[in-house]
């Protein structure tokens, strides 16, 4: 047990060194993060509808939000996928203790990389926009909110990452992410959207994961842009905590069955199927 | 040797010198049966071959006793122990080399090596210190000049190569090669089998292969089976194989610079007869048994004419 916690974290932190180091890899947390500073930058001008707070430093701190849900949700379910299909979790079987040290690498990869991107939007992007202010509360809040959301969206990742047998089907997982996303008052204020979509809107993650974002970032005031006019606390906590408990309920399950039907001929099979896909 | 998967294959063997026991084992998917019956087993040090055609059940047989497929029906040993049960401790004494890995593209050779020997190294024992140390293994491997280099740069045979390196650096008492030469050249062809024959001589791993190659069959395993249609066919060595297929030897010969063939059933009885007749007059005798190839095609024929 002790071993396999060693070897899990070595190979996060290998695979995250490997990551900062390929080029291509480096492109794809440069890519968003610079979106992100045009977005802003041509935001600088605007204000927070109702009062005379810049509209860009009030998304910024949403967006960081939005990048923690995507981490856990999105890059974990692709590289679950990808490395199903290229036999790195069959090999990981054939391992003593391989699965559960590659859950974990992979927890540790993708935490940092997340981070990593995080601070490539922050650091760029505080210095655009004027208003950003972390207090001791604030690192605080940081404190339990970037764990808890990892905790809550790495488990679901990997659980869509494990229903989803083809990459080329993982479309099928991200555009209802986009959905989430486009509902959850990050770029977009919640409170001017219909009941019932506020309603769906809260029952995910990403609308949270905002809220707490910007309220680590933007000044208490801008609460009362907010539903309800505060920053919830602890329905965030709560809700997170639901998601926390549903994932890793849920995961285990569906990650065991996922791993049991992985063998040589699955593999070959399923690269057999790409192959053909791709000659099409 | 035995005949076509009976019960008792193996059974002069003391129990505890099968890594290998397999009974009665049968996998069915649906309504198809594609393993009906299988019983063999392998002795510790053993190389055991595992021949048959495409879809004969030799993919599904070795990922049965790899633990990566549960069975129908049956009883299976690996090491001891039930592979569907087997446990971590257990997966530590097994190599398992497939047929395509892609895995782990971005890491660099040593760095995998190191990496996954560290999952072996609490499985250690006084008789089998584990991992094999990785310039060791990179120098048994032959890949040395590569340790440096990420594993997508690698050519097709070093990434093979590779693989069997993975296989080997917990040490295995029992590894699983699945074609493990398709795309190597003849050079690396012959390096391989140097391995596998120190693999078995100083450590005593026990080698369970697949092969299309009958040759590489013949030069490395100890015994072979041929599964054909879920069934096992055959199992002995090469050389009993052959004996057993009542198959033509091929004799030739030159009498008075005359260039003979002959297709003896008794090859020996039909020699005899030669030198009484002709004595001195022959030259350039050559007696060719039937080679590992023949006797497979004529095993896996008859088979299939049988079944039909």
């Amino acid at each position: 047990m002790i071993s396999g916690l060693r070897t899990g974290l070595s190979r996060g932190v290998i695979e995250l060194r490997q990551t900062l180091t390929t080029p291509v890899d480096l492109w794809t947390y440069l890519f968003p993060a610079l979106i992100l500073l045009g977005t802003i930058f041509f935001m600088r001008d605007a204000d927070v509808p109702g009062t005379s707070f810049s509209l860009g430093a009030s998304t910024l701190p949403g967006v960081l939000g939005m990048g923690l849900a995507f981490g856990g949700l999105m890059t974990v379910s692709q590289q679950l996928v990808v490395e199903r299909e290229d036999g790195t979790l069959l090999r990981a079987k054939a391992t003593p203790n391989g699965m559960s040290s590659y859950l974990l690498g992979k927890a540790v990869s993708v935490g940092g990389m997340t981070l990593v991107s995080l601070l490539l939007q922050l650091i760029p992007g505080a210095l655009l926009v004027d208003g950003l202010h972390v207090g001791p509360l604030g690192w605080l809040t940081l404190v339990w909110l970037v764990p808890l959301a990892f905790l809550a969206t790495m488990p679901i990742g990997a659980v869509l990452g494990s229903i989803f047998e083809n990459p080329r089907n993982m479309a099928a997982a991200i555009l209802p992410i986009f959905g989430l996303v486009a509902i959850s008052g990050i770029f977009y204020p919640i409170t001017s959207m219909p009941g019932w979509v506020q309603a769906i809107g809260q029952l995910f993650p990403m609308y949270w994961l905002g809220l707490g974002m910007r309220s680590v970032f933007l000044p208490d005031s801008m609460a009362a842009v907010e539903l309800t006019h505060s920053w919830r606390h602890f329905e965030t906590f709560g809700v997170l905590a639901v998601w926390v408990l549903l994932g890793l309920t849920l995961a285990p399950v569906v990650l065991r069955r996922m791993a049991r039907r992985e063998s040589g001929s699955a593999v070959a099979a399923r690269r057999e199927r790409a192959m053909a896909t791709m000659g099409r | 040797m035995t005949l076509t998967g009976e019960l008792d294959a193996g059974a002069v063997l003391p129990v505890d010198e099968r890594v290998i026991d397999v009974r009665d084992l049968r996998m069915r998917y649906g309504t198809k049966d594609v393993l009906d019956g299988v019983s063999f087993t392998a002795r510790r040090g053993e190389v055991l071959a595992l021949l048959g055609p495409n879809g004969a059940g030799k993919t599904t047989t070795i990922e049965i006793l790899e633990g990566f497929r549960m069975r129908s029906a049956g009883q299976v040993s690996v090491l001891g122990l039930d592979p569907a049960s087997g446990g971590e401790g257990w997966r530590a004494r097994l190599g398992v080399v497939l047929q395509s890995w892609r895995d782990h593209g971005k890491w660099r050779v040593r760095e995998l090596l190191q990496h996954l020997g560290t999952y072996y190294a609490p499985y250690s024992t006084a008789e089998i210190r584990k991992p094999w140390p990785v310039d060791e293994l990179l120098d048994v491997v032959g890949l040395t000049p590569q340790a440096g280099q990420r594993v997508m740069r690698l050519s097709g045979g070093q990434r093979r190569r590779l693989d069997v390196a993975i296989g080997i650096v917990g040490r295995p008492e029992l590894l699983f090669l699945d074609e493990p030469t398709t795309g190597f050249d003849p050079a690396a062809r012959r390096e391989f089998h140097d391995l596998v024959h120190r693999l078995t001589d100083v450590d005593e791993t026990t080698i369970l292969l697949t092969t299309h190659d009958l040759d590489e069959a013949e030069k490395l395993a100890d015994r072979i089976v041929i599964l054909n249609g879920g069934r096992i066919i055959a199992d002995g060595s090469a050389d009993e194989l052959s004996r057993r297929v009542t198959g033509l030897t091929e004799v030739r010969w030159t009498r008075d610079g005359r260039r003979f063939i002959h297709s003896a059933q008794d090859a020996t009885g039909f020699v005899r007869q030669l030198f009484l007749q002709y004595g001195e007059d022959i030259d350039d005798l050559e007696v060719r048994r039937n080679s590992l190839e023949d006797t497979y095609m004529k095993l896996v024929l008859d088979a299939e004419g049988g079944a039909r």
